[in-house]
């Protein structure tokens, strides 16, 4: 039996009429990778801006190493402290350079001084594949893929014990997404860290993920390892899978 | 008919709680905005960064504004009190005008317009490029880092720039009186330094910090609270400017009433 890093219990969130999570529970083990798939609009985000406590449930249990970080605000605190995460849109702050950005919690967070978190960001940069010369650039001079490679290296900057993952490969092209997945198994794996990622990328999934699970209409439906989902003998996830339109599985805009 | 009424009462009735639940929500934030200001962490580089932003680069604006407003006010005292032969009054209605009341709500203002909007437009797109999210993830909580030292920096700038604003709307009122309406420039320092006091001046440096609150406060919370994508960051945007001044031109009378001596 392994240890769980983070366990999900009945945890619901509504937004207004629209019930993105409904009782979800979940077990994520520790020092693996787990990918939490499904369509857009199904909750993911939602699902892990609430284990980041950003977002609230209205009732449930989300525990990191056995505690309720829905308990006190400190407790809170304390625990999400551990994560770090890479957004879907990197989410670097764009006035300031790609260094002070992966050095930014170092320096405003850990009261670090510049010269100081200027060393590790610069290793950081080294460890994402990124040229000392990227580092005085601002994040609007850098293209889509490596604004992905600084937002992981700022995830990583302060050596955190989980690791979070928006849509790591969206909106990038197949080459730069595998040059990404395998940056994200390597820091991982270094690290010895719990990771989460969401997506709606098989392949990146596959790469990535030690275990995969399926989210829908506000519940996992299916979890399983990456070799077992290809006969996960559930519709709803076939469909998802082959990404085919007719099925179970219907969207709505 | 009846239905139409009922229509009508619910309608405003919507209104009303929609009004109760922004004015609650804004109280609230402007009391965590406070309480951020006087606990740690404290950002000294973003407050002085801030500082250079309201205060340094919205000079030029303020000035200008100022020597303008200044110039046509004299203009307009003097064709009023000539009426009267009373238009050697003109440095000290000038004086007590710009101090008391032009200098702070002008410059008040014209910095809603610039800062204002400046601060919900850049928190905005923070909102909703997740920037925001990601700051709280990276130990560092937003509203120490990114509103407290706007506030801190709207109450300390917008006094400063008053200051300034009345000395160059003077100065403006100075000029087209001697150079235009062939005033004795001496005379016209001494009547008005002669005839204002430290309240006219004080009474429009307390206006100006309240205004600088209001501005920050309403800068940062549209901001904060923007919607997605760029519609909600122009409407934030627009908000928070229509919401500064409205409140700087109420809390302005508010205030005059309480600090004139009727």
């Amino acid at each position: 039996m392994e240890n769980s890093k983070i366990s999900i219990r009945d945890v619901s969130k509504s937004f207004g009429t629209k019930k993105v999570l409904q009782k979800l529970s979940l077990e994520v083990p520790e020092g693996k990778s787990f990918v939490i798939l499904g369509p857009s609009g199904v909750g993911k985000s939602i699902l892990l801006k609430t284990m980041l406590g950003i977002v609230t449930p209205e009732q449930g249990v989300i525990e990191i190493d056995g505690v309720n970080i829905l308990s006190s605000r400190k407790t809170r605190i304390d625990k999400t402290n551990q994560i770090g995460m890479l957004f879907q849109g990197a989410a670097l702050f764009d006035s300031f350079k790609v260094w002070e950005n992966i050095a930014f919690r170092l320096i405003q967070g850990e009261g670090q001084s510049r010269k100081q978190a200027r060393i590790r960001a610069d290793e950081c940069l080294a460890q994402v594949g990124l040229t000392p010369d990227v580092a005085n650039a601002y994040p609007s001079e850098i293209s889509g893929g490596m604004q992905k490679r600084v937002g992981l290296a700022r995830a990583i900057a302060a050596k955190p014990k989980i690791l979070f993952f928006d849509e790591p490969t969206t909106g990038l092209d197949p080459i730069m997404a595998d040059i990404i997945n395998t940056l994200i198994k390597e820091q991982v794996s270094a690290l010895g860290a719990t990771a989460i990622s969401i997506t709606h990328d098989m392949a990146s999934a596959k790469k990535i993920g030690d275990r995969l699970a399926m989210l829908h209409q506000g519940q996992i439906i299916w979890q399983g390892s990456a070799d077992e989902i290809d006969h996960s003998g559930n519709g709803i996830v076939d469909q998802f899978i082959n990404g085919r339109a007719e099925g179970p599985l219907v969207l709505t805009s | 008919m009846i239905f139409n009424s009922i229509n009508i009462f619910a309608i405003i009735g919507r209104i009303f709680i929609n009004f109760l639940r922004t004015v609650g929500n804004v109280s609230i934030f402007a009391v965590n905005s406070v309480l951020s200001i006087f606990s740690p962490p404290f950002y000294g580089r973003a407050i002085l960064s801030s500082l250079y932003q309201i205060g340094f680069t919205s000079l030029p604006v303020i000035g200008l504004t100022a020597i303008f407003t200044g110039a046509a006010l004299a203009l307009n005292i003097y064709d009023g009190s000539i009426r009267f032969n009373a238009e050697a009054f003109l440095p000290q209605i000038l004086g007590v005008s710009i101090t008391r009341e032009l200098g702070p709500v002008m410059a008040a203002l014209m910095l809603a317009g610039r800062s204002a909007s400046a601060m919900a437009a850049e928190i905005g797109t923070m909102r909703v490029t997740e920037q925001i999210d990601a700051m709280s993830t990276l130990k560092v909580k937003p509203f120490n880092y990114l509103i407290a030292p706007r506030i801190i920096a709207g109450v300390i700038a917008m006094p400063l720039l008053v200051l300034i604003a009345d000395i160059i709307g003077i100065y403006g009122g100075w000029l087209v009186a001697v150079y235009g309406l062939d005033f004795s420039g001496t005379i016209f320092i001494r009547n008005l330094s002669d005839f204002l006091v430290m309240r006219d001046i004080t009474s429009g440096l307390i206006k100006a910090g309240v205004f600088g609150f209001i501005i920050s406060l309403m800068g940062c919370y549209y901001g904060f609270h923007s919607g997605g994508g760029a519609r909600g960051v122009g409407d934030a945007t627009r908000t928070a400017v229509v919401a500064a001044a409205v409140l700087i031109l109420a809390s302005n009378y508010l205030m005059t009433s309480l600090l004139v001596k009727v």
